[in-house]
């Protein structure tokens, strides 16, 4: 499970269908502060390839995904 | 004594489930419906009344025609409501008592949220700003004409792509469309929301050659550069942008303390109750739900609010439970539409766009007003709308 001890935000965003976890995150990233670490959860199975395109292209780091059972958790770090 | 029941809201959720309850209920509730105008708008007409294709007129009508004699109508602004004590406090003076209440207040616009959006946009999600962009494209010659949402969620997804679709006929028709570039501004990688349906409208804007830029979030405007830049970092000129103002719950759901940060109301997907509130129920666009902030929507809750509520007025146990279900219209532009029906376990599988859809969709908006509010609609017309497969983790 995570490397990543500090969290600044959790969203449990399992359940939401596609674009539900990510319009969660753009959330969370507009209201958050530079170099916020944000995690977020999701059973959605375009996230797994929506959510890393976004954060590559927002310029954003994505520091670690993790596939559970049912759903994946991803960290991002608010970069700019 | 009858039970007090009161319907915050006269939209097509608030008023089809006022009906509905007055009608099962008749001598066992008092049922009022509290509406700020007390007028009912169509929504969906908006789209076509900035494009010229309708007036303003077909698009309102007094409420007190739509609802059953025997519900009141309360025109007022309700400021707050006490969940514990069973009361909800009016504007105007005065407190009504409530044994069971339906929040159908809707969504609020709030264009302040986004820099210099009010300023420099246009928009078709109000009476107003419909006959103020359709007043702006009659003068427009030509140039850089963008669509997008500010912020999701907003009312009718399908609402951007139509517009762009039938505008891109509408400039066809008036001889201009060559002197104009086209562009979606979409907030996800794709040009709609749901995967199923992007799709079929990729092929489709790319017949008409309208741009599309993906993963496009407006952040701000700059009104005298003309510019849009998005929360991506993107930044584009625009002769005549129309954006989608970000969407909120209402003031009276905030000052409640019934709504999460932005306003919508927690609300079980299935019985519809607000969360931890066993007389509250929510529907339409107030809500926290998964699901399309639409007409439709609210159309296929209000059966399952009005039984559930009927059922406690009786002492009988509910049954009926809202599995997400929506179907609605998507214009592709030149006479032709497709349709979305999906629940919450299954995508949409949009048929090809036909004129049969769009006909069906003219002929909804004309019959409105005699159909949906008054519980006139046929539930289960033998249709032939697919759905896509459940979606499973792999």
């Amino acid at each position: 499970m995570p490397g990543v001890t500090h969290i600044d935000r959790s969203i449990d965003a399992r359940g939401l269908p596609c674009p539900g976890p990510l319009m969660s995150l753009i959330g969370a990233i507009r209201e958050g502060q530079v170099g916020d670490v944000i995690e977020i959860l999701s059973s959605d199975q375009g996230t797994k390839t929506d959510l890393p395109a976004w954060i590559h292209k927002a310029g954003h780091e994505l520091i670690e995904v993790d596939e559970e059972d049912g759903f994946a958790r991803f960290v991002v770090r608010k970069a700019r | 004594m009858p039970a007090r029941i009161v319907v915050l809201g006269g939209g097509v959720a608030g008023t089809l489930t006022a009906n509905l309850l007055a009608a099962d209920l008749k001598g066992d509730a008092r049922v009022a419906v509290v509406d700020p105008s007390g007028m009912h708008h169509y929504q969906p007409g908006y789209l076509y009344l900035a494009l010229g294709k309708a007036q303003g007129r077909w698009l309102c009508r007094d409420e007190r025609q739509l609802l059953r004699p025997n519900v009141d109508l309360v025109i007022d602004e309700a400021r707050r409501i006490d969940p514990a004590g069973g009361t909800v406090e009016l504007s105007h003076g005065g407190t009504l008592e409530w044994d069971y209440l339906v929040l159908a207040t809707g969504a609020r616009l709030v264009p302040e949220l986004v820099p210099g959006l009010r300023e420099a946009s246009y928009h078709f999600y109000s009476l107003e700003e419909a006959h103020r962009l359709r007043e702006r494209l009659r003068t427009f010659r030509g140039g850089r004409l963008h669509v997008g949402v500010a912020a999701m969620p907003y009312k009718c997804p399908p609402a951007p792509v139509e517009f762009i679709l039938m505008t891109d006929h509408y400039l066809r028709d008036r001889g201009i469309r060559d002197r104009t570039e086209l562009t979606l501004l979409s907030p996800v990688n794709r040009a709609f929301p749901i995967e199923s349906v992007s799709r079929m409208v990729q092929p489709i804007l790319d017949e008409k050659h309208i741009n599309l830029m993906p993963f496009f979030n407006v952040e701000e405007f700059d009104p005298s550069a003309g510019t849009i830049t998005s929360l991506e970092g993107e930044k584009v000129e625009s002769d005549l942008p129309i954006i989608v103002p970000p969407h909120r719950g209402q003031q009276i759901i905030v000052d409640s303390g019934l709504g999460d940060v932005s306003g919508w109301v927690p609300t079980d997907r299935h019985t519809l109750q607000v969360e931890g509130q066993d007389r509250i129920f929510a529907m339409g666009d107030a809500t926290n739900l998964p699901i399309s902030k639409s007409g439709s929507t609210a159309h296929f809750e209000a059966p399952v609010v009005a039984s559930r509520i009927a059922s406690f007025v009786k002492g009988t146990a509910p049954k009926e439970n809202y599995g997400g279900r929506v179907m609605c219209f998507l214009e592709t532009g030149h006479g032709k539409a497709t349709v979305l029906r999906f629940d919450y376990e299954h995508p949409p599988a949009p048929p090809t766009p036909s004129p049969v859809w769009h006909w069906a969709k003219w002929a909804l908006n004309r019959l409105y007003w005699h159909t949906v509010p008054k519980d006139r609609f046929p539930d289960n017309l033998p249709l032939p709308i697919p759905m896509g497969q459940k979606e499973t983790w792999r």
